[in-house]
């Protein structure tokens, strides 16, 4: 090895455990100055628990971390950040009604710094912005920015405070293609620098793009490192999950009668995210319709509208050929409509309660599993038992709670309760998200069977790829607005990622006009 | 430091903190005697003494815990669906004033008729002294905490009108205490030549019903549901608000049972000392018992023998009776942390 490399970062042999549960196992992963090191693996590898380790957020039962040379106090986040890590978590930490300045200079300094402090500080941050094309104002509210703005303030953060080690939890998750690329351009300048980067994320074509080495971990183990040079996409697959993952394959159908309609559906704004906008909107049976968008562009909404939780302020609603006035939940459901909520933990399951209940939860009141207001726990118990068994849901027994479960399981069981009822529509909202690759497949899977036997499917997902490898036809949704249907394979990432942005309503109506 | 939860907490896990917050109660009280002047190692045994060593001190026990076993099932039945009513002193009022207005003379029918009837009107003005407060939680946001807890001084003061005024007994000597109720309206004793009433076994049937309720039925499903995670409960289909307005109308009917019973069975008149604060007693009752309604039975026995028993103790051993309430506090926040640690293991860093 090169002995002018000056090494950043070592962490060694880091072992944590959780009760029985191994989270780290001896893991060695070493970083030298200026080097992108993406940290690759499944959910629940234990990538969040190293992360959290070196930060001094856990301390490891075993093991030491050093940064420049210098043995961190373990247990200790102060001296992480002294010693120059910084982090820029999946969900920002920044406070809403703050200015950008604020938000950059809180705790850094005293609280009270003086005008001419201030507008050093103004200065320092306008001079980095520049430097890195990070264009923002330092008086704008964080509240009023938009999500790509935000994660860039969260860059100037971490640059302002002189980090050498920076750590990215899955920054693209929430950007268009084009601002994953600006992102990227902007790491490469601090990069050349001699910024070091650990870089967490799922997608594996991010990953080719940006980081010198691969590091991946599996089950608490590090199982591969390779230079990202020497390997590719596929071989990472391999690596991060042991099997080779196969894409969906998704044969050709032609679509049946619209079983739901929207007809420009409006509703209201809800806080900052906004509400439909005259969207129009038709699901046909045996065709799976991808809505792509970056997140809070009005996915929640028309999951809402779909799910029964909100009634249109203006528009229609029709199922099977019928208008629909009650419109709720419970009605959603017996209308046959299978509901796979974005969040599992919050929305789709209640935590405390057991698989039994958990399955039942959205038809208690049907016949078979209760009568007169008196619930039958052995029908129920049986149903629980049934989807277990049928949709291979990993856990001790139907009367466990679902807590404990792991979330690829949670969502199976959840799988298991909308279509043993053998919905004739599905609303899929995020339905793989932060699953491992196996249990991705799997929904998959059921998804396209649920296809061929002739239900109408709309996928919600932030996951460009993911959309672009499953649906027959695809909408963005941009600002609660709804693009015209594009069929499969007409449309590039790039033309997407351009209405993802909102530009290709411009250009419509631009042409209208 | 930190929390981590246990998954599935062994048996002894279950069972060791609790009897620990036991023992470390029984060992504070005995210090606070001591320091009171008595001999602490006689404390244990005269409150045991006191509320279980005699057939007089066990009925009296059963007595107090009485209305203890309905306020502790109003609130644990209303903390189960996350709804706080801290009103049931208030409700527990209503049952009472609704039984002194009809039993007073105002329905004269054999006792096999006039008691369910007062009972059952009983029950719906406690249930609908909490709508309000449910009402305003579920159309306005307004939160139930606030409204209930002030409603007991607007009741309390609202029945002290009463006493004062109408419903003063001619007969009672200036005292702001009712006319007596008739014979009929009287809840007899479950065994005659014994100081027990059938409000006892009214409490404990009640108990038994909301435990069946609660595990069996779609109404206790919703309120588990709905206590445990209103937004998956919505999103199923739950009609969370109307749930919250059945739990409410469950819990204030309970806790006027309380009232009902207090008066039919023991006091026979309505006098503002009825209760001294079985309402919010039953807070403390609900939160031993794990808001478990057959839990609540135990926890009642419990909270009733330290009072007796402690009461009986202090005469004994010639300390102030306040050590009874000393020791109930204790025995709470200690019940509480080892609650805690049932579900929960200390980690260092």
């Amino acid at each position: 090895m090169d002995t002018s490399v000056v090494e950043a970062l070592n962490l060694e042999d880091i072992t944590k455990r959780f009760g029985t549960l191994t989270a780290n196992d001896a893991v060695n992963l070493s970083l030298s100055e200026g080097e992108v090191v993406a940290l690759l693996g499944e959910n629940g590898a234990g990538k969040t628990t190293l992360m959290n380790i070196l930060f001094g957020q856990y301390t490891a039962d075993s093991g030491t971390v050093r940064v420049f040379g210098k043995t961190l106090p373990p247990g200790n986040s102060r001296a992480a950040l002294d010693a120059g890590v910084g982090m820029v978590h999946q969900h920002f930490t920044l406070a809403d009604n703050l200015t950008v300045l604020e938000n950059i200079t809180l705790g850094v300094g005293s609280l009270l710094s003086t005008s001419a402090g201030r507008s050093a500080a103004r200065d320092r941050i306008k001079a980095l912005s520049q430097k890195y094309h990070l264009s923002v104002s330092p008086d704008a509210r964080v509240g009023a920015l938009t999500v790509g703005e935000r994660q860039r303030v969260e860059i100037l953060k971490a640059l302002y405070r002189d980090v050498r080690i920076l750590i990215l939890d899955e920054p693209t998750a929430v950007l268009t293609p084009q601002e994953t690329d600006d992102l990227f351009a902007t790491l490469r300048l601090a990069i050349a620098d001699g910024l070091s980067v650990i870089f967490i994320s799922h997608k594996l074509h991010e990953v080719m793009a940006i980081s010198d080495r691969v590091v991946v971990l599996r089950h608490g183990k590090i199982t591969g490192g390779v230079r990202t040079a020497d390997t590719d996409k596929h071989a990472l697959a391999t690596l991060m999950m042991g099997t080779e993952a196969t894409p969906p394959k998704v044969p050709q159908s032609t679509p049946g009668p619209a079983l739901l309609k929207l007809d420009r559906v409006t509703t209201p704004d809800v806080g900052n995210a906004p509400g439909l906008k005259s969207v129009s909107l038709s699901l046909h049976a045996g065709h799976i319709i991808g809505l792509a968008g970056v997140s809070g562009n009005g996915q929640a909404a028309i999951a809402d509208v779909v799910g029964g939780l909100v009634k249109p302020a203006e528009g229609r609603i029709e199922i099977a050929g019928s208008d629909i006035n009650r419109w709720t939940p419970r009605e959603a459901v017996k209308r046959g409509i299978a509901r796979i909520p974005e969040d599992r933990h919050k929305t789709g399951t209640i935590a405390d309660f057991d698989l039994t209940e958990n399955a039942i939860l959205e038809r208690y009141r049907s016949r078979g599993f209760s009568k007169a207001g008196w619930l039958n726990w052995r029908s129920s118990r049986a149903f629980a038992e049934a989807i277990i068994k049928k949709y291979d849901v990993r856990c001790p027994g139907p009367d466990t709670p679902i807590r404990i479960l792991s979330g690829g399981n949670m969502q199976k069981l959840i799988l298991g309760r909308v279509l043993e009822a053998a919905p004739q529509v599905i609303l899929a909202n995020q339905p793989v998200r932060g699953l491992d690759i196996g249990a991705v497949n799997y929904v998959h899977g059921q998804l396209l069977e649920a296809r061929a036997r002739g239900a109408a499917i709309l996928l919600i997902s932030e996951d460009l790829d993911e959309v672009m490898a499953m649906s027959d036809v695809i909408h963005v949704i941009a600002d609660g607005k709804l693009s015209p249907g594009f069929g499969r394979g007409s449309m590039t990432p790039t033309e997407l990622g351009l209405w993802m942005a909102g530009q290709g309503f411009e250009n419509e109506n631009a042409h209208a006009s | 430091m930190r929390l981590e939860p246990i998954n599935n907490p062994s048996f002894g896990r279950k069972l060791v903190p609790p009897a620990l917050a036991l023992s470390a109660t029984i060992v504070i009280a005995s210090l606070l005697a001591m320091i009171a002047g008595a001999n602490p190692f006689s404390v244990l045994g005269l409150i045991i003494k006191g509320a279980f060593g005699s057939k007089f001190a066990l009925l009296e026990t059963l007595n107090r815990a009485t209305p203890l076993i309905f306020t502790g099932l109003a609130v644990a039945v209303a903390f189960r669906a996350k709804f706080w009513n801290i009103g049931a002193e208030a409700q527990l009022y209503a049952g009472a004033l609704i039984t002194v207005l009809l039993g007073t003379g105002a329905l004269v029918w054999p006792s096999g008729l006039i008691l369910p009837v007062i009972a059952l009107i009983a029950v719906f003005a406690g249930a609908n002294l909490l709508l309000v407060p449910a009402l305003l939680k579920t159309r306005f946001g307004v939160d139930e905490v606030v409204t209930t807890l002030l409603f007991n001084f607007i009741f309390l003061l609202f029945i002290s009108m009463l006493l004062e005024g109408p419903l003063k007994d001619p007969m009672g000597m200036g005292w702001p205490k009712s006319a007596r109720l008739i014979p009929e309206a009287r809840l007899p004793r479950i065994v005659n030549g014994l100081r027990l009433h059938w409000g006892f076994a009214l409490a404990i049937i009640s108990a038994l019903c909301v435990w069946v309720i609660q595990t069996r039925s779609t109404l206790g499903y919703e309120m588990r549901a709905v206590g445990l995670n209103k937004q998956a409960a919505g999103f199923a289909g739950i009609p969370v608000n109307l749930v919250l307005v059945k739990t409410a109308l469950l819990s204030g009917g309970l806790a006027a049972l309380g009232g009902f019973s207090e008066v039919a069975g023991l006091k026979g008149s309505l006098t503002l000392d009825l209760s001294p604060g079985f309402g919010y007693t039953g807070i403390i009752v609900a939160m031993l018992a794990l808001l478990n309604p057959l839990g609540v039975v135990i926890a009642a026995l419990f909270v009733a023998g330290i009072f007796v028993g402690a009461d009986s103790m202090s005469r004994a051993a010639d300390v102030p009776t306040y050590l009874a309430d000393i020791m109930l506090a204790i025995s709470l926040l200690l019940m509480v942390l080892a609650i805690m640690l049932t579900r929960f293991r200390v980690v260092r860093d």
